[in-house]
């Protein structure tokens, strides 16, 4: 599902991009840790989670970024537009182990245009889970078409 | 216990440099339940403008963290318990998106070393190249070791 590249001339300063909700299990979690080579346990192990004083097994946050970062490339739609992205992990996305595990909602709004020649702008990026803001300073700056 | 300033600048040999195969950058983008084209079909990406596919964005994570695991987070003369360490915040800069075919060897520097509350903080930068030696990207990662007794009041 590849989006029309979004033009810097059509975007202002407020422009949003809609919020998305993305599901996160036990099971999504165990996966990012084979494809990323994370395998930190207290991404995947309850008992040891709680012995380190976490409430139970939390998301990698780099997997609760790359969700966020695909909320803006597939509106900017080129994932290959980011110029620079980063993020606070401000309180860990918990996922319990059942069947829907945590929900976390992504929306960002631009909130400059950088640079008219380079066709850059810098969003910034709200991330929340369980009613609770999980990524913090989180902003990117995107070259748009 | 505080970590040893003296580390600050301290900056690790290259890394071997990793291969950055298509079937991984697949197994990545399912890995989040992204079927964004240009991560699987060489054709979808070259219509964008790229040579092969492209990683998605936080994959060079991966390669980082992984650089900085070995080298300094289990540096035995630096001395951080691996066990209560937590991401604190991660910065991108890229010159291009990581691509299929990519060779990219990760240079890891210690950017400072912090005390705050019992918590060590340690700010770690990789500098991503490829076999031609051109800039890939730069991370900067920051780790906290949370302290043995702060864990009580953080769970709460």
């Amino acid at each position: 599902m590849t989006t029309a590249k979004i033009s810097y001339d059509t975007v202002e300063v407020g422009t949003e991009v809609p919020m998305r909700e993305f599901q996160v299990n036990r099971a999504d979690l165990v996966r990012y840790a084979g494809a990323s080579g994370d395998f930190n346990p207290i991404h995947w192990n309850e008992k040891f989670a709680k012995e380190v004083g976490l409430p139970d097994v939390i998301a990698h946050g780099a997997y609760t970024m790359a969700q966020a970062a695909r909320v803006v490339t597939e509106w900017a739609g080129d994932p290959g537009a980011l110029v620079e992205y980063g993020v606070r992990f401000t309180r860990p996305v918990v996922v319990p182990n059942d069947d829907k595990g945590a929900l976390i909602e992504i929306g960002a709004k631009v909130t400059a245009k950088l640079d008219d020649e380079a066709r850059t702008v810098r969003l910034d990026i709200t991330a929340t889970s369980a009613g609770q803001k999980v990524l913090g300073r989180a902003r990117a700056v995107v070259r748009l078409a | 216990m505080a970590l040893d300033q003296s580390f600050v600048g301290r900056t690790y040999p290259p890394t071997a440099a990793y291969e950055v195969g298509r079937e991984k950058i697949r197994e990545f983008a399912e890995s989040l339940g992204d079927t964004n084209p240009v991560y699987t079909d060489p054709e979808a990406a070259r219509a964008l403008g790229y040579p092969d596919v492209i990683a998605p964005p936080t994959f060079i994570f991966t390669i980082t963290f992984k650089a900085a695991g070995k080298q300094v987070v289990e540096d035995p003369q630096l001395g951080l318990d691996y066990s209560r360490v937590v991401h604190g915040d991660q910065q991108f800069e890229y010159t291009r998106p990581v691509r299929a075919g990519d060779h990219l060897s990760v240079t890891s520097i210690i950017d400072s070393i912090k005390s705050l509350a019992g918590n060590d903080i340690l700010s770690v930068r990789g500098e991503v190249h490829d076999k031609a030696g051109d800039h890939v990207a730069t991370s900067f990662t920051t780790l906290v070791a949370r302290a043995a007794d702060a864990e009580v009041e953080e769970s709460r």
